[in-house]
C-alpha cells in the first residue's frame, strides 16, 4: 500500500470507514510528516493532539458500530485566519501574536463537527494581503517545488493561502482551508499543482474568520483533487445567521453530483484574458484546456468581458478601503499587541501599537484605503470603483446569456522565486489579473492543475461559474483533471 | 492625483499609524505608483451604473429582538493587554 500521507481526503475517509487502516495511524503519519517539514515553514502552530483526538474518536465510533461522520479520520490544515478556540490565531501578523480566541469560527467548527482533526494553523500572507506569502510576520512559506534547471531557488507557494498550498503539495496534510479575497485560494493552488475552489460569495460563513475585505472574503477548500475539494466544501458551507451576508440555501451534495460529462454545456473563452506578455506556455495550456472541454462534450463559445482590465485597479481601491475600516479594530485595547511608549496618551498608544504591529504591506493597504475614503477623494476613487464593480458583474451576467462556464488560465505565470517581485508591490498585484474579476462579482471559481511548464513547474486552469453553480464548476474541473492526468509531485528536498 | 510627504503623514495620522519623516518620504513614491495606476479607472464611463452594494442579490434579514448572547465578560477580557476590575485598561484620557 502507498504511504498513508500520499492518500487524499476521499481515500482516507473510505479507508477508515472500511477498516483498511485506523484513523489514528493516519493522524500519526501526518503528524510525523508535519514535524519533518519545518523547512517549508507552512505551519505557524502545530496541533498534533487535536488531530490525534479526532482520529481516536473516529476509531472509537467505528469500533462501536456507529455511522461515521463525513470527514471522520481526516486530518486537515487550518489557515491561520480562522479563529480556533484555545489555539493561537494570528493572521500571520505581529499585532495578533499570542491571541488565543475564546470562540471557534463557523467554518472550522463545521469541519470539526464533520469529524475532521486539525494538524495545525497554516502560515499565510499577513492579513491575507499578498500573492507570495512573503508578508507573513512568521517568515516566508517555501514551495516544495523547484525548477528543473538544477538551481535550487526557493519558490513562492503563492498567496495568500501559501501555507495551505505548500503543505498540501508537500503531503503534510491531505486538505486545508483557504480564504480567497482576490485569488488567494486559486493562485496558490495553481502555483503548487493542487486544486482549490472559491465558492459563491456567501456560501461559507465569514463568522470568526479574520476580516480583510468583507465584501470579497470567502472561505473555500484546497486539496489535491476536485473530488476532495467537493467533500471539504460540503462540510464547510451552509447558512449561518451570525453572518449578515450568509446565503440561505441548502448545501448541495456536490460530491455525489460530480459528473465529468459536459454534454450540453457551453464554455466561454473570454477574449480579454489574452494579456500582453503572457508566457506562450500559459497560452498553450489554455488551448489544451479548450480541447479537453470539447472532448468532454462541451461547446466552446467566444465571449467578451469588456471591463476586465479595470478589475484590478477597482479591486485595489475596494479591498484596501474595506481593509482600512476592518483593521481599525487593532488598537491595542481589546486584544493583541499593545505598544505604550513612556508617557504616551491613548491616541499615541494607538499609533505606536499599529506602527509596531502591522507589516509594511498591511500598512500600505491601510494607507491607500484611508486615502481613497478620505474627504474629497471618496467619489473619485471609491464610488467610481464601486460603479466599475457593477459593470464587471454586468459583463459576467451578459456572458451567461451565451455560456454556462468560463475557462481561463489561473495566473499569468508559473511560481516565481521568493524576492523576485517583493520589491515592486504593483508587479505583485498584477499576478491576480485573472482571479480578481470573478471575486469582484462574487462568482464561484476553481483552479485545477493543467500541466507543467518547461521549468517543471505546475500551471493551473481556472473555471468560473454562475452564482451558486459550484456543481458546474466542479464538474468542469473534474473533466480537466481526468484529461490532464496531472501526477507530477515535488521531489522531496526538505 | 498624487501625494506628497505632508499628505502621507496626514493619511498615516488618520489611520492611526505612527510614521517617521523618513518612513513618510519612502512611502511617497510607493503610494504614487499605486495611485497612478488606479487612476485609469477615471476613463471608464460609469454613467449607466450604480455603485455595487451587494455582491449577490440578498435581502437583509431581521431577527427577533431578543438577547442571544452575553454573560461572557471574562472571555471578552481574556485577550486584553490590560484589564482591571472587569474593564479594559487604557492610558488616562481625562486631564
Amino acid at each position: 500500500m502507498a504511504e498513508l500521507t500520499d492518500l487524499g481526503v476521499r481515500e482516507i475517509r473510505d479507508g477508515v470507514r472500511d477498516g483498511s487502516f485506523s484513523a489514528v495511524s493516519v493522524a500519526d503519519a501526518f503528524v510525523t510528516r508535519v514535524a519533518a517539514g519545518k523547512a517549508l515553514n507552512a505551519f505557524i502552530v502545530e496541533t498534533p493532539d487535536h488531530a490525534v483526538a479526532a482520529a481516536r474518536e473516529a476509531d472509537r465510533a467505528r469500533a462501536a458500530g456507529e455511522t461515521l461522520k463525513p470527514l471522520a479520520g481526516v486530518p486537515i490544515g487550518m489557515k491561520d485566519l480562522f479563529c480556533t478556540k484555545g489555539v493561537q490565531t494570528t493572521a500571520a501578523s505581529h499585532i495578533l501574536e499570542g491571541f488565543v480566541p475564546e470562540y471557534e469560527s463557523t467554518v472550522s467548527q463545521k469541519l470539526w463537527d464533520a469529524g475532521a482533526g486539525m494538524l495545525g494553523k497554516l502560515n499565510l500572507d499577513q492579513f491575507a494581503m499578498g500573492s507570495s506569502n512573503e508578508t507573513s510576520y512568521f517568515g516566508n512559506v517555501i514551495s516544495p517545488w523547484r525548477r528543473s534547471d538544477g538551481g535550487n531557488a526557493a519558490l513562492a507557494p503563492g498567496g495568500s493561502s501559501g501555507g495551505s498550498s505548500s503543505a498540501i503539495a508537500a503531503r503534510l496534510c491531505p486538505a486545508a482551508t483557504g480564504t480567497d479575497t482576490g485569488g488567494s485560494i486559486r493562485q496558490p493552488a495553481a502555483f503548487t499543482g493542487i486544486a482549490g475552489i472559491k465558492p459563491t460569495y456567501g456560501r461559507c460563513s465569514r463568522w470568526g474568520t479574520i476580516a480583510f475585505a468583507s465584501s470579497l472574503d470567502q472561505a473555500g477548500p484546497m486539496a489535491r483533487d476536485v473530488t476532495d475539494c467537493a467533500i471539504m466544501l460540503e462540510a464547510m458551507a451552509g447558512f449561518d445567521a451570525r453572518d449578515a451576508t450568509s446565503l440561505q440555501h441548502d448545501v448541495p451534495a456536490w460530491e455525489r453530483g460530480l459528473n465529468a460529462n459536459l454534454a450540453g454545456k457551453r464554455v466561454g473563452i473570454p477574449r480579454e484574458y489574452r494579456v500582453d506578455g503572457m508566457p506562450e506556455e500559459i497560452e498553450a495550456l489554455w488551448h489544451r484546456g479548450i480541447e479537453w472541454m470539447k472532448d468532454a462534450g462541451a461547446e466552446i463559445v467566444d465571449v467578451s468581458l469588456p471591463h476586465t482590465k479595470y478589475a484590478l485597479p477597482a479591486y485595489y481601491i475596494i479591498a484596501p478601503a474595506e481593509a482600512s475600516s476592518n483593521l481599525a479594530r487593532y488598537d491595542g485595547v481589546r486584544y493583541g499587541l499593545r505598544d505604550l511608549p513612556d508617557g504616551a496618551n491613548l491616541q499615541a498608544m494607538y499609533a505606536a501599537t499599529r506602527a509596531a504591529g502591522f507589516g509594511d504591506e498591511v500598512k500600505r493597504r491601510i494607507m491607500i484605503g484611508t486615502y481613497v475614503l478620505s474627504a474629497g477623494f471618496y467619489d473619485a476613487y471609491f464610488t467610481q470603483a464601486s460603479k466599475v464593480r457593477t459593470l464587471i458583474a454586468r459583463d459576467f451576467e451578459q456572458a451567461w446569456e451565451s455560456c454556462d462556464l468560463l475557462l481561463t488560465p489561473t495566473a499569468p505565470s508559473a511560481a516565481f522565486a521568493l524576492g523576485e517581485k517583493s520589491a515592486d508591490p504593483l508587479a505583485m498585484y498584477l499576478n491576480d489579473v485573472f482571479t480578481v474579476p470573478s471575486s469582484l462579482a462574487g462568482l464561484p471559481a476553481m483552479s485545477v492543475p493543467g500541466g507543467l511548464d518547461r521549468a517543471g513547474l505546475p500551471l493551473g486552469l481556472q473555471v468560473i461559474g454562475k452564482p451558486l453553480d459550484e456543481q458546474g464548476v466542479l464538474n468542469a474541473g473534474l473533466a480537466i483533471e481526468q484529461r490532464a492526468g496531472f501526477i507530477a509531485r515535488a521531489e522531496q528536498w526538505w | 492625483m498624487s501625494v506628497d510627504t505632508a499628505t502621507v503623514k496626514k493619511v498615516a495620522s488618520l489611520a492611526r499609524i505612527a510614521i517617521s519623516d523618513d518612513g513618510a518620504e519612502r512611502m511617497v513614491p510607493e503610494l504614487n505608483n499605486i495611485l497612478g495606476w488606479i487612476e485609469q479607472l477615471g476613463e471608464v464611463d460609469t454613467s449607466s451604473a450604480e455603485p455595487m452594494t451587494a455582491v449577490i442579490p440578498n435581502h437583509l434579514r431581521l431577527r427577533d429582538d431578543v438577547v442571544t448572547d452575553g454573560g461572557v465578560r471574562d472571555s471578552v477580557l481574556a485577550n486584553a493587554p490590560a484589564n482591571e476590575h472587569g474593564f479594559f485598561g487604557v492610558p488616562k484620557v481625562i486631564e
